[in-house]
Protein backbone atom coordinates (compact mmCIF):
# COMPACT_ATOMS: atom_id res chain seq x y z
CA UNK A 1 0.00 0.00 0.00
CA UNK A 2 1.24 3.59 -0.86
CA UNK A 3 -0.36 4.87 2.41
CA UNK A 4 1.01 3.43 5.26
CA UNK A 5 -2.17 1.98 7.41
CA UNK A 6 -3.09 3.04 10.82
CA UNK A 7 -2.85 -1.05 12.54
CA UNK A 8 -6.27 0.54 14.59
CA UNK A 9 -8.59 0.26 11.79
CA UNK A 10 -10.19 -2.92 10.67
CA UNK A 11 -11.09 -1.53 7.29
CA UNK A 12 -9.32 1.35 5.68
CA UNK A 13 -10.32 2.49 2.27
CA UNK A 14 -8.29 5.49 0.55
CA UNK A 15 -10.15 6.68 -2.61
CA UNK A 16 -12.16 3.61 -3.24
CA UNK A 17 -14.15 4.33 -6.21
CA UNK A 18 -16.05 1.68 -8.40
CA UNK A 19 -17.17 3.29 -11.71
CA UNK A 20 -19.70 1.28 -14.54
CA UNK A 21 -18.76 2.75 -17.81
CA UNK A 22 -18.48 6.56 -16.92
CA UNK A 23 -20.59 6.58 -13.98
CA UNK A 24 -18.95 6.17 -9.92
CA UNK A 25 -20.85 3.72 -8.25
CA UNK A 26 -18.46 4.20 -5.47
CA UNK A 27 -16.90 7.65 -5.42
CA UNK A 28 -13.41 8.20 -4.15
CA UNK A 29 -14.55 6.56 -0.46
CA UNK A 30 -12.11 6.91 2.47
CA UNK A 31 -13.75 4.87 5.17
CA UNK A 32 -12.58 4.58 8.62
CA UNK A 33 -13.35 1.63 10.82
CA UNK A 34 -11.57 1.10 14.03
CA UNK A 35 -11.26 -2.31 15.24
CA UNK A 36 -13.56 -2.86 18.13
CA UNK A 37 -16.26 -0.74 17.52
CA UNK A 38 -20.05 -1.68 15.71
CA UNK A 39 -19.86 0.62 12.74
CA UNK A 40 -23.17 1.66 11.04
CA UNK A 41 -23.24 1.91 7.26
CA UNK A 42 -25.79 3.90 6.45
CA UNK A 43 -27.32 5.36 3.31
CA UNK A 44 -30.59 5.14 0.83
CA UNK A 45 -31.05 1.80 -1.38
CA UNK A 46 -28.68 2.25 -4.16
CA UNK A 47 -26.13 4.75 -2.63
CA UNK A 48 -23.40 2.24 -3.20
CA UNK A 49 -23.18 0.22 0.02
CA UNK A 50 -23.42 -3.30 -1.34
CA UNK A 51 -21.18 -2.23 -4.29
CA UNK A 52 -18.34 -1.09 -1.40
CA UNK A 53 -19.20 -4.43 0.75
CA UNK A 54 -18.44 -6.42 -2.17
CA UNK A 55 -15.09 -4.87 -3.58
CA UNK A 56 -13.73 -5.03 0.21
CA UNK A 57 -14.63 -8.63 0.47
CA UNK A 58 -12.73 -9.07 -3.38
CA UNK A 59 -15.90 -10.16 -5.16
CA UNK A 60 -15.84 -6.99 -7.37
CA UNK A 61 -12.54 -5.52 -8.51
CA UNK A 62 -11.81 -1.90 -7.24
CA UNK A 63 -11.71 0.68 -10.15
CA UNK A 64 -9.22 3.00 -8.50
CA UNK A 65 -7.79 3.23 -4.71
CA UNK A 66 -6.79 0.92 -1.87
CA UNK A 67 -8.16 -0.92 0.97
CA UNK A 68 -6.66 -2.59 3.43
CA UNK A 69 -8.95 -5.40 5.57
CA UNK A 70 -7.43 -5.96 8.93
CA UNK A 71 -4.35 -4.71 7.52
CA UNK A 72 -3.97 -6.51 4.60
CA UNK A 73 -3.78 -5.02 0.97
CA UNK A 74 -7.44 -5.88 -1.00
CA UNK A 75 -6.96 -8.00 -3.59
CA UNK A 76 -3.70 -8.55 -3.41
CA UNK A 77 -3.57 -10.68 0.39
CA UNK A 78 -7.29 -11.43 0.45
CA UNK A 79 -6.80 -15.05 1.36
CA UNK A 80 -5.06 -13.90 4.16
CA UNK A 81 -7.55 -11.55 5.31
CA UNK A 82 -10.98 -12.92 4.55
CA UNK A 83 -10.40 -16.56 7.09
CA UNK A 84 -10.89 -13.53 9.93
CA UNK A 85 -13.90 -12.12 8.34
CA UNK A 86 -17.61 -13.53 8.56
CA UNK A 87 -20.05 -12.10 6.14
CA UNK A 88 -23.43 -11.44 5.43
CA UNK A 89 -23.50 -9.53 1.86
CA UNK A 90 -26.65 -8.95 -0.10
CA UNK A 91 -28.89 -11.13 1.75
CA UNK A 92 -28.65 -14.79 2.56
CA UNK A 93 -28.42 -17.27 0.27
CA UNK A 94 -28.23 -21.31 0.71
CA UNK A 95 -28.65 -24.48 -1.46
CA UNK A 96 -32.31 -24.80 -0.93
CA UNK A 97 -32.07 -28.74 -1.04
CA UNK A 98 -30.01 -29.30 1.49
CA UNK A 99 -31.01 -28.68 4.96
CA UNK A 100 -29.37 -25.36 6.97
CA UNK A 101 -26.91 -27.44 8.87
CA UNK A 102 -25.74 -29.48 5.23
CA UNK A 103 -25.22 -26.29 3.61
CA UNK A 104 -23.27 -24.53 6.90
CA UNK A 105 -20.98 -27.35 6.38
CA UNK A 106 -20.92 -26.71 2.70
CA UNK A 107 -19.43 -23.29 3.43
CA UNK A 108 -17.09 -24.79 6.05
CA UNK A 109 -15.70 -27.05 4.23
CA UNK A 110 -15.08 -24.68 1.66
CA UNK A 111 -12.67 -22.83 4.01
CA UNK A 112 -9.53 -24.71 3.39
CA UNK A 113 -8.52 -23.00 6.98
CA UNK A 114 -11.52 -24.44 9.15
CA UNK A 115 -10.46 -28.03 11.13
CA UNK A 116 -12.77 -30.60 9.84
CA UNK A 117 -11.98 -32.26 13.09
CA UNK A 118 -14.42 -29.70 14.61
CA UNK A 119 -16.45 -28.74 11.85
CA UNK A 120 -19.76 -30.72 13.46
CA UNK A 121 -19.08 -29.07 16.49
CA UNK A 122 -18.39 -25.66 15.37
CA UNK A 123 -21.57 -25.81 12.59
CA UNK A 124 -23.72 -26.84 15.71
CA UNK A 125 -22.98 -24.24 18.13
CA UNK A 126 -23.11 -21.66 15.00
CA UNK A 127 -26.96 -23.13 14.77
CA UNK A 128 -28.09 -23.01 18.26
CA UNK A 129 -26.41 -18.98 18.56
CA UNK A 130 -29.14 -18.26 15.98
CA UNK A 131 -31.18 -20.49 17.47
CA UNK A 132 -31.64 -22.60 14.47
CA UNK A 133 -31.15 -25.88 16.35
CA UNK A 134 -34.24 -27.35 15.72
CA UNK A 135 -34.61 -26.01 12.31
CA UNK A 136 -31.49 -27.26 11.39
CA UNK A 137 -32.46 -30.62 9.58
CA UNK A 138 -34.92 -28.93 7.62
CA UNK A 139 -34.07 -28.29 3.77
CA UNK A 140 -33.65 -24.29 3.39
CA UNK A 141 -36.90 -24.13 0.62
CA UNK A 142 -39.03 -24.64 3.60
CA UNK A 143 -37.32 -21.76 5.56
CA UNK A 144 -38.56 -18.63 6.19
CA UNK A 145 -37.09 -15.09 5.28
CA UNK A 146 -36.24 -15.05 8.77
CA UNK A 147 -34.89 -17.77 9.24
CA UNK A 148 -33.05 -17.58 6.50
CA UNK A 149 -31.26 -14.35 7.48
CA UNK A 150 -30.35 -15.87 10.37
CA UNK A 151 -28.77 -19.15 8.99
CA UNK A 152 -26.95 -16.23 7.21
CA UNK A 153 -25.52 -15.20 10.44
CA UNK A 154 -24.53 -18.51 11.72
CA UNK A 155 -22.54 -18.78 8.39
CA UNK A 156 -20.49 -15.60 9.65
CA UNK A 157 -19.87 -17.43 12.99
CA UNK A 158 -18.91 -20.40 11.49
CA UNK A 159 -15.20 -19.85 13.10
CA UNK A 160 -13.85 -17.35 15.79
CA UNK A 161 -13.54 -13.70 13.82
CA UNK A 162 -12.16 -10.90 13.81
CA UNK A 163 -14.35 -8.77 11.98
CA UNK A 164 -18.15 -9.57 10.96
CA UNK A 165 -19.24 -8.06 7.87
CA UNK A 166 -22.99 -7.69 8.00
CA UNK A 167 -25.27 -6.37 5.11
CA UNK A 168 -28.68 -5.39 5.79
CA UNK A 169 -28.92 -8.17 8.64
CA UNK A 170 -32.37 -7.67 9.82
CA UNK A 171 -34.32 -7.50 6.28
CA UNK A 172 -37.00 -9.87 6.68
CA UNK A 173 -36.76 -10.27 10.48
CA UNK A 174 -39.86 -9.35 12.49
CA UNK A 175 -39.37 -6.63 15.26
CA UNK A 176 -38.65 -9.85 17.83
CA UNK A 177 -36.18 -11.30 15.38
CA UNK A 178 -34.50 -7.37 14.76
CA UNK A 179 -34.02 -6.99 18.60
CA UNK A 180 -32.73 -10.50 18.54
CA UNK A 181 -29.88 -9.69 16.56
CA UNK A 182 -29.05 -6.44 18.03
CA UNK A 183 -28.71 -8.36 20.64
CA UNK A 184 -26.46 -10.75 19.21
CA UNK A 185 -24.44 -8.13 17.64
CA UNK A 186 -24.12 -6.74 21.18
CA UNK A 187 -22.85 -9.94 22.69
CA UNK A 188 -19.96 -9.85 19.55
CA UNK A 189 -19.09 -6.50 20.33
CA UNK A 190 -18.04 -7.50 23.68
CA UNK A 191 -15.85 -10.44 22.52
CA UNK A 192 -14.05 -8.12 20.79
CA UNK A 193 -14.68 -8.49 17.35
CA UNK A 194 -15.12 -5.39 14.62
CA UNK A 195 -18.84 -5.16 12.88
CA UNK A 196 -19.10 -3.69 10.48
CA UNK A 197 -23.53 -3.03 9.58
CA UNK A 198 -25.18 -1.47 6.39
CA UNK A 199 -28.55 -0.68 6.97
CA UNK A 200 -30.72 1.78 5.28
CA UNK A 201 -32.62 1.96 8.10
CA UNK A 202 -30.53 4.28 10.93
CA UNK A 203 -33.44 3.44 13.46
CA UNK A 204 -32.61 -0.36 13.44
CA UNK A 205 -28.98 0.12 14.17
CA UNK A 206 -28.61 3.51 16.16
CA UNK A 207 -29.10 1.85 19.22
CA UNK A 208 -26.21 -0.18 18.81
CA UNK A 209 -23.66 1.28 16.42
CA UNK A 210 -20.41 3.55 18.29
CA UNK A 211 -19.42 4.72 15.06
CA UNK A 212 -21.00 5.46 11.45
CA UNK A 213 -20.80 6.13 8.06
CA UNK A 214 -23.50 7.99 5.48
CA UNK A 215 -23.26 7.11 2.18
CA UNK A 216 -25.06 9.01 -0.49
CA UNK A 217 -25.05 8.75 -4.10
CA UNK A 218 -22.02 6.60 -4.28
CA UNK A 219 -20.35 9.15 -1.68
CA UNK A 220 -19.41 9.72 2.25
CA UNK A 221 -21.38 12.53 3.05
CA UNK A 222 -20.94 11.98 7.38
CA UNK A 223 -18.51 10.22 9.15
CA UNK A 224 -17.38 9.44 12.87
CA UNK A 225 -18.08 8.44 16.22
CA UNK A 226 -21.93 8.28 17.19
CA UNK A 227 -20.98 11.41 19.51
CA UNK A 228 -19.15 13.28 17.00
CA UNK A 229 -22.17 13.01 14.59
CA UNK A 230 -24.55 13.97 17.02
CA UNK A 231 -22.71 16.51 18.49
CA UNK A 232 -23.43 19.61 14.70
CA UNK A 233 -24.08 22.55 16.02
CA UNK A 234 -26.66 23.41 13.50
CA UNK A 235 -30.01 23.79 14.77
CA UNK A 236 -33.64 22.96 13.38
CA UNK A 237 -36.06 25.89 12.90
CA UNK A 238 -39.55 25.38 12.80
CA UNK A 239 -41.58 28.39 11.99
CA UNK A 240 -45.24 29.04 12.51
CA UNK A 241 -46.48 31.72 10.34
CA UNK A 242 -49.72 32.47 7.36
CA UNK A 243 -47.07 34.18 5.40
CA UNK A 244 -44.45 31.26 4.44
CA UNK A 245 -43.26 32.87 1.41
CA UNK A 246 -42.26 36.20 2.83
CA UNK A 247 -40.96 34.12 5.23
CA UNK A 248 -38.40 32.18 3.12
CA UNK A 249 -37.47 35.38 0.97
CA UNK A 250 -36.50 36.39 4.26
CA UNK A 251 -34.15 33.60 5.26
CA UNK A 252 -32.75 33.32 1.67
CA UNK A 253 -31.31 37.11 2.33
CA UNK A 254 -29.53 34.83 5.07
CA UNK A 255 -28.42 32.22 2.39
CA UNK A 256 -30.82 29.80 4.31
CA UNK A 257 -33.17 27.74 2.64
CA UNK A 258 -36.25 27.35 3.91
CA UNK A 259 -38.87 24.59 3.05
CA UNK A 260 -42.61 25.43 3.39
CA UNK A 261 -44.50 22.62 4.86
CA UNK A 262 -48.04 23.77 5.76
CA UNK A 263 -48.27 26.59 7.71
CA UNK A 264 -44.87 26.54 9.13
CA UNK A 265 -41.45 26.82 7.01
CA UNK A 266 -38.75 24.40 8.11
CA UNK A 267 -35.06 25.69 7.55
CA UNK A 268 -31.25 24.66 9.04
CA UNK A 269 -29.72 27.05 10.73
CA UNK A 270 -25.95 26.89 10.40
CA UNK A 271 -23.31 27.01 13.41
CA UNK A 272 -22.02 30.36 13.78
CA UNK A 273 -23.33 32.44 11.28
CA UNK A 274 -25.91 33.99 12.15
CA UNK A 275 -27.57 34.54 15.92
CA UNK A 276 -31.14 33.36 15.46
CA UNK A 277 -32.52 35.98 17.53
CA UNK A 278 -31.19 38.37 14.51
CA UNK A 279 -32.83 36.45 11.75
CA UNK A 280 -36.12 36.54 13.98
CA UNK A 281 -35.79 39.75 14.24
CA UNK A 282 -35.74 40.76 10.35
CA UNK A 283 -37.96 38.56 9.77
CA UNK A 284 -40.93 40.41 11.61
CA UNK A 285 -39.30 44.02 10.63
CA UNK A 286 -40.13 42.53 6.92
CA UNK A 287 -43.95 41.90 8.02
CA UNK A 288 -43.19 37.92 8.76
CA UNK A 289 -46.38 37.32 11.12
CA UNK A 290 -44.77 34.75 13.60
CA UNK A 291 -46.62 32.65 15.65
CA UNK A 292 -43.97 30.47 16.72
CA UNK A 293 -40.24 30.21 16.84
CA UNK A 294 -38.77 27.09 17.84
CA UNK A 295 -35.40 25.77 17.54
CA UNK A 296 -34.10 22.29 18.00
CA UNK A 297 -31.11 20.36 17.53
CA UNK A 298 -31.74 17.67 15.12
CA UNK A 299 -31.84 13.71 15.94
CA UNK A 300 -29.50 11.97 14.24
CA UNK A 301 -31.95 10.55 11.60
CA UNK A 302 -32.87 13.83 10.99
CA UNK A 303 -29.14 14.77 10.34
CA UNK A 304 -29.51 11.41 8.25
CA UNK A 305 -32.10 12.70 6.05
CA UNK A 306 -31.03 15.98 5.16
CA UNK A 307 -27.52 14.22 4.24
CA UNK A 308 -28.72 11.65 2.02
CA UNK A 309 -31.73 14.00 0.20
CA UNK A 310 -35.30 13.76 -0.57
CA UNK A 311 -36.86 10.61 -1.04
CA UNK A 312 -34.86 9.25 1.47
CA UNK A 313 -36.52 5.88 2.36
CA UNK A 314 -37.52 6.34 5.87
CA UNK A 315 -39.65 3.63 6.95
CA UNK A 316 -39.77 2.70 10.29
CA UNK B 1 -0.74 -39.56 -4.43
CA UNK B 2 -4.20 -38.74 -2.98
CA UNK B 3 -3.66 -37.72 0.63
CA UNK B 4 -7.28 -39.12 1.50
CA UNK B 5 -6.86 -37.56 5.11
CA UNK B 6 -7.06 -34.37 3.31
CA UNK B 7 -9.61 -35.04 0.77
CA UNK B 8 -12.32 -36.38 3.60
CA UNK B 9 -14.22 -32.93 4.62
CA UNK B 10 -12.06 -30.80 1.41
CA UNK B 11 -14.35 -28.77 -0.75
CA UNK B 12 -13.83 -31.77 -3.67
CA UNK B 13 -15.57 -34.30 -1.19
CA UNK B 14 -18.23 -31.32 -0.17
CA UNK B 15 -18.78 -30.65 -4.40
CA UNK B 16 -19.34 -34.63 -5.15
CA UNK B 17 -21.79 -34.30 -2.44
CA UNK B 18 -23.74 -31.80 -2.86
CA UNK B 19 -23.63 -33.03 -6.51
CA UNK B 20 -24.50 -36.71 -5.91
CA UNK B 21 -27.26 -35.82 -3.34
CA UNK B 22 -29.07 -33.70 -5.57
CA UNK B 23 -32.19 -35.24 -7.50
CA UNK B 24 -31.48 -33.87 -10.97
CA UNK B 25 -28.40 -36.17 -10.93
CA UNK B 26 -30.33 -38.67 -10.22
CA UNK B 27 -33.04 -38.62 -12.40
CA UNK B 28 -30.27 -38.27 -15.13
CA UNK B 29 -28.52 -41.23 -14.17
CA UNK B 30 -31.50 -43.01 -13.90
CA UNK B 31 -32.56 -42.27 -16.98
CA UNK B 32 -29.33 -43.06 -18.27
CA UNK B 33 -29.58 -46.79 -17.32
CA UNK B 34 -32.89 -46.99 -19.20
CA UNK B 35 -31.41 -46.78 -22.32
CA UNK B 36 -29.68 -50.35 -22.05
CA UNK B 37 -33.03 -51.47 -20.14
CA UNK B 38 -35.09 -50.09 -22.91
CA UNK B 39 -32.74 -51.57 -25.91
CA UNK B 40 -32.75 -55.24 -24.01
CA UNK B 41 -36.39 -55.50 -23.85
CA UNK B 42 -36.76 -53.96 -27.21
CA UNK B 43 -34.47 -56.38 -28.72
CA UNK B 44 -36.28 -59.50 -26.43
CA UNK B 45 -39.56 -58.59 -27.56
CA UNK B 46 -38.98 -58.51 -30.98
CA UNK B 47 -37.13 -61.87 -30.92
CA UNK B 48 -36.06 -61.91 -34.50
CA UNK B 49 -32.68 -61.74 -34.59
CA UNK B 50 -31.76 -58.81 -36.96
CA UNK B 51 -29.49 -59.35 -39.67
CA UNK B 52 -26.11 -58.38 -39.24
CA UNK B 53 -25.22 -54.23 -40.36
CA UNK B 54 -28.56 -53.43 -39.81
CA UNK B 55 -29.45 -50.72 -37.04
CA UNK B 56 -26.97 -49.76 -34.61
CA UNK B 57 -23.49 -51.51 -34.07
CA UNK B 58 -23.85 -54.39 -32.01
CA UNK B 59 -27.24 -54.20 -32.09
CA UNK B 60 -27.73 -57.84 -33.93
CA UNK B 61 -25.45 -59.55 -31.60
CA UNK B 62 -27.48 -58.57 -28.96
CA UNK B 63 -29.70 -61.53 -28.59
CA UNK B 64 -26.81 -64.16 -28.61
CA UNK B 65 -24.36 -62.43 -25.78
CA UNK B 66 -25.94 -59.98 -23.60
CA UNK B 67 -22.62 -58.21 -23.16
CA UNK B 68 -23.22 -56.01 -26.26
CA UNK B 69 -26.28 -54.30 -24.95
CA UNK B 70 -23.80 -52.18 -22.71
CA UNK B 71 -21.70 -51.26 -26.52
CA UNK B 72 -24.63 -50.88 -27.95
CA UNK B 73 -26.40 -48.47 -25.68
CA UNK B 74 -23.50 -46.55 -25.45
CA UNK B 75 -23.38 -46.10 -29.08
CA UNK B 76 -26.69 -44.68 -29.18
CA UNK B 77 -26.41 -42.73 -25.79
CA UNK B 78 -23.01 -41.07 -27.50
CA UNK B 79 -24.35 -38.16 -29.90
CA UNK B 80 -27.22 -36.63 -28.09
CA UNK B 81 -28.18 -38.25 -24.88
CA UNK B 82 -24.61 -38.31 -22.69
CA UNK B 83 -24.03 -34.60 -24.05
CA UNK B 84 -26.91 -33.49 -22.98
CA UNK B 85 -26.37 -34.96 -19.44
CA UNK B 86 -23.13 -33.01 -19.84
CA UNK B 87 -24.36 -29.90 -20.68
CA UNK B 88 -26.57 -29.90 -17.50
CA UNK B 89 -23.56 -30.64 -15.49
CA UNK B 90 -21.16 -28.43 -17.02
CA UNK B 91 -23.79 -25.65 -17.87
CA UNK B 92 -24.60 -25.53 -14.10
CA UNK B 93 -20.99 -25.58 -12.38
CA UNK B 94 -20.46 -21.97 -12.03
CA UNK B 95 -23.74 -20.05 -13.65
CA UNK B 96 -26.07 -22.48 -11.04
CA UNK B 97 -24.10 -21.32 -7.94
CA UNK B 98 -24.22 -17.02 -8.92
CA UNK B 99 -28.22 -18.09 -9.64
CA UNK B 100 -28.40 -19.60 -6.86
CA UNK B 101 -25.94 -16.39 -4.75
CA UNK B 102 -24.23 -19.53 -3.15
CA UNK B 103 -21.04 -18.19 -5.53
CA UNK B 104 -20.59 -14.90 -3.29
CA UNK B 105 -20.26 -17.71 -0.08
CA UNK B 106 -17.98 -19.61 -1.50
CA UNK B 107 -15.75 -16.64 -2.58
CA UNK B 108 -15.76 -15.18 0.96
CA UNK B 109 -15.52 -18.54 2.60
CA UNK B 110 -12.58 -17.83 1.28
CA UNK B 111 -12.28 -20.14 -1.94
CA UNK B 112 -9.66 -19.06 -4.67
CA UNK B 113 -11.74 -18.81 -7.57
CA UNK B 114 -8.83 -20.84 -9.87
CA UNK B 115 -9.64 -23.39 -7.25
CA UNK B 116 -13.31 -23.59 -7.44
CA UNK B 117 -12.96 -24.19 -11.30
CA UNK B 118 -10.66 -26.91 -10.93
CA UNK B 119 -13.15 -28.52 -7.97
CA UNK B 120 -16.00 -27.95 -10.53
CA UNK B 121 -14.46 -28.86 -13.49
CA UNK B 122 -13.06 -32.19 -11.98
CA UNK B 123 -16.87 -32.59 -10.22
CA UNK B 124 -18.44 -32.61 -13.69
CA UNK B 125 -16.14 -35.12 -14.49
CA UNK B 126 -16.70 -37.35 -12.09
CA UNK B 127 -20.55 -37.06 -13.58
CA UNK B 128 -19.31 -37.87 -16.22
CA UNK B 129 -17.16 -41.25 -15.09
CA UNK B 130 -20.59 -42.13 -13.00
CA UNK B 131 -23.00 -41.54 -16.12
CA UNK B 132 -20.95 -43.90 -18.38
CA UNK B 133 -20.52 -46.94 -15.78
CA UNK B 134 -23.73 -46.45 -14.81
CA UNK B 135 -24.42 -47.02 -18.68
CA UNK B 136 -22.65 -49.67 -18.70
CA UNK B 137 -22.90 -51.86 -15.49
CA UNK B 138 -27.10 -51.46 -16.54
CA UNK B 139 -26.29 -53.27 -19.48
CA UNK B 140 -24.09 -56.33 -18.63
CA UNK B 141 -27.00 -56.27 -15.97
CA UNK B 142 -29.78 -56.56 -18.24
CA UNK B 143 -28.15 -58.44 -20.26
CA UNK B 144 -26.93 -61.35 -18.10
CA UNK B 145 -31.02 -61.52 -17.17
CA UNK B 146 -32.29 -61.34 -20.39
CA UNK B 147 -29.76 -63.12 -22.81
CA UNK B 148 -27.34 -65.94 -22.44
CA UNK B 149 -23.66 -64.24 -21.38
CA UNK B 150 -20.67 -65.86 -22.78
CA UNK B 151 -17.21 -65.46 -24.37
CA UNK B 152 -17.50 -62.48 -26.58
CA UNK B 153 -16.45 -62.23 -30.25
CA UNK B 154 -14.13 -59.14 -30.93
CA UNK B 155 -14.20 -57.21 -33.88
CA UNK B 156 -11.21 -58.90 -35.10
CA UNK B 157 -13.14 -62.27 -34.82
CA UNK B 158 -11.00 -63.13 -31.97
CA UNK B 159 -12.56 -64.29 -28.75
CA UNK B 160 -12.35 -63.21 -25.54
CA UNK B 161 -13.21 -64.74 -22.29
CA UNK B 162 -16.14 -62.94 -19.90
CA UNK B 163 -13.49 -61.52 -17.57
CA UNK B 164 -11.43 -60.13 -20.59
CA UNK B 165 -14.58 -58.67 -22.08
CA UNK B 166 -15.17 -56.72 -18.75
CA UNK B 167 -11.92 -55.42 -18.81
CA UNK B 168 -12.79 -54.03 -22.31
CA UNK B 169 -16.02 -52.90 -21.60
CA UNK B 170 -14.28 -50.88 -18.51
CA UNK B 171 -11.63 -49.14 -21.31
CA UNK B 172 -14.83 -48.02 -23.22
CA UNK B 173 -16.46 -46.69 -20.54
CA UNK B 174 -13.07 -44.72 -19.72
CA UNK B 175 -12.62 -43.85 -23.35
CA UNK B 176 -16.06 -42.29 -23.48
CA UNK B 177 -15.59 -40.24 -20.12
CA UNK B 178 -12.47 -38.68 -21.18
CA UNK B 179 -14.68 -37.98 -25.02
CA UNK B 180 -17.17 -36.11 -22.85
CA UNK B 181 -14.21 -34.06 -20.93
CA UNK B 182 -13.32 -31.46 -23.59
CA UNK B 183 -17.23 -30.67 -23.74
CA UNK B 184 -17.08 -30.05 -20.20
CA UNK B 185 -14.47 -27.54 -19.97
CA UNK B 186 -16.48 -25.90 -22.69
CA UNK B 187 -19.38 -26.12 -20.56
CA UNK B 188 -17.36 -24.98 -17.49
CA UNK B 189 -16.51 -21.66 -19.51
CA UNK B 190 -20.26 -20.85 -20.81
CA UNK B 191 -21.10 -21.32 -17.57
CA UNK B 192 -18.77 -18.60 -16.08
CA UNK B 193 -19.96 -16.03 -19.16
CA UNK B 194 -23.65 -15.85 -17.30
CA UNK B 195 -25.92 -16.28 -14.34
CA UNK B 196 -28.67 -18.06 -16.11
CA UNK B 197 -27.78 -21.39 -15.49
CA UNK B 198 -30.23 -23.21 -18.04
CA UNK B 199 -28.79 -20.53 -20.91
CA UNK B 200 -24.92 -22.42 -20.31
CA UNK B 201 -26.58 -25.82 -20.35
CA UNK B 202 -28.56 -25.15 -23.40
CA UNK B 203 -25.27 -23.27 -25.24
CA UNK B 204 -23.22 -26.44 -24.12
CA UNK B 205 -25.60 -29.07 -25.44
CA UNK B 206 -25.83 -26.57 -28.53
CA UNK B 207 -21.94 -26.66 -29.03
CA UNK B 208 -22.26 -30.44 -29.16
CA UNK B 209 -24.88 -30.48 -31.77
CA UNK B 210 -23.29 -28.10 -33.94
CA UNK B 211 -20.28 -29.90 -33.82
CA UNK B 212 -21.49 -33.46 -34.59
CA UNK B 213 -23.29 -31.64 -37.41
CA UNK B 214 -20.06 -29.81 -38.99
CA UNK B 215 -18.82 -33.40 -38.38
CA UNK B 216 -20.84 -35.21 -40.83
CA UNK B 217 -20.36 -32.39 -44.16
CA UNK B 218 -17.82 -33.74 -45.92
CA UNK B 219 -16.75 -30.44 -47.27
CA UNK B 220 -15.45 -29.55 -43.90
CA UNK B 221 -13.34 -32.52 -44.01
CA UNK B 222 -9.95 -30.84 -43.36
CA UNK B 223 -11.29 -29.51 -39.78
CA UNK B 224 -13.17 -33.20 -38.75
CA UNK B 225 -9.55 -34.21 -36.83
CA UNK B 226 -10.08 -31.15 -34.44
CA UNK B 227 -13.81 -31.21 -33.51
CA UNK B 228 -14.50 -32.71 -29.99
CA UNK B 229 -16.42 -34.84 -31.02
CA UNK B 230 -14.64 -36.80 -33.89
CA UNK B 231 -13.35 -39.49 -32.09
CA UNK B 232 -16.56 -40.00 -29.95
CA UNK B 233 -17.63 -43.16 -31.88
CA UNK B 234 -14.01 -44.50 -32.41
CA UNK B 235 -13.99 -46.70 -29.54
CA UNK B 236 -14.13 -49.86 -31.43
CA UNK B 237 -10.45 -49.74 -31.89
CA UNK B 238 -10.49 -51.48 -27.48
CA UNK B 239 -12.94 -54.05 -29.29
CA UNK B 240 -9.63 -55.62 -31.56
CA UNK B 241 -7.10 -58.20 -30.65
CA UNK B 242 -4.89 -57.54 -30.26
CA UNK B 243 -6.27 -54.18 -28.46
CA UNK B 244 -5.38 -50.92 -30.19
CA UNK B 245 -4.73 -47.84 -27.92
CA UNK B 246 -4.12 -45.64 -31.21
CA UNK B 247 -7.89 -43.53 -30.94
CA UNK B 248 -7.60 -44.02 -27.69
CA UNK B 249 -3.96 -42.18 -27.59
CA UNK B 250 -5.58 -39.22 -29.97
CA UNK B 251 -8.91 -38.91 -28.26
CA UNK B 252 -7.20 -38.31 -24.90
CA UNK B 253 -4.86 -35.65 -26.74
CA UNK B 254 -7.44 -34.23 -28.38
CA UNK B 255 -9.78 -33.36 -25.14
CA UNK B 256 -6.51 -32.40 -23.42
CA UNK B 257 -6.00 -29.50 -25.93
CA UNK B 258 -9.77 -28.51 -25.70
CA UNK B 259 -9.73 -28.40 -21.76
CA UNK B 260 -6.51 -26.73 -22.19
CA UNK B 261 -8.44 -24.09 -24.26
CA UNK B 262 -11.10 -24.23 -22.60
CA UNK B 263 -9.84 -23.82 -19.15
CA UNK B 264 -7.57 -20.77 -19.65
CA UNK B 265 -10.43 -18.94 -21.09
CA UNK B 266 -12.67 -19.79 -18.09
CA UNK B 267 -9.45 -18.73 -15.76
CA UNK B 268 -9.63 -15.56 -17.69
CA UNK B 269 -12.99 -15.05 -16.91
CA UNK B 270 -14.00 -16.01 -14.00
CA UNK B 271 -10.78 -15.29 -11.88
CA UNK B 272 -11.36 -10.88 -13.57
CA UNK B 273 -15.11 -11.06 -13.26
CA UNK B 274 -17.59 -8.92 -10.46
CA UNK B 275 -19.55 -11.34 -8.50
CA UNK B 276 -22.32 -9.39 -8.57
CA UNK B 277 -25.31 -11.77 -8.08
Amino acid sequence: MAQEVDPQYAIFTSGLTKSFGSHNAVDALDLRVPRGSIFGFLGPNGSGKTTTIRMLLGLANISSGEVSLLGSAIPDEIGIALPKVGALVEGPAFYPYLSGRDNLIRFDAADRHAPPQTRSARVDAALARVGLTQAAGKKVHAYSLGMKQRLGIANALLQPRELLVLDEPTNGLDPQGTREVRNLIRSLAVEGITIFISSHLLVEIEQICTHLAVMSQGKIVAQGSVEELSAGEELNLTLLTSDTELAVQGLKTYGINGVIDGKSVRALIPAGAHKPEDILKSLVDTGVGVKGFTLLAPTLEERFVLLTGEGFDVER
Amino acid sequence: MLNVKKFKGSLMQSELSVLFRRRRTWAMLTTISMIPIFLAIAVKLSGSTLPPGEGPPFLDRVSQNGMFVGFTAMILAIPLFLPLTIGVVAGDTIAGEANTGTLRYLLVAPVSRTRLLIVKFLGASAFALAATFTLMITGIAIGAILFPIGPVTLLSGDVISIPAALVRIFLVAIYVTISLMGLTAIGLFISTLTVIPVGAMAATVVVSTVTQILGTLPQLAVIHPYLISYYWLGFADLLRNPISLGSFASNTLLQLAYIAIFGSLAYGRFTTKDVLS
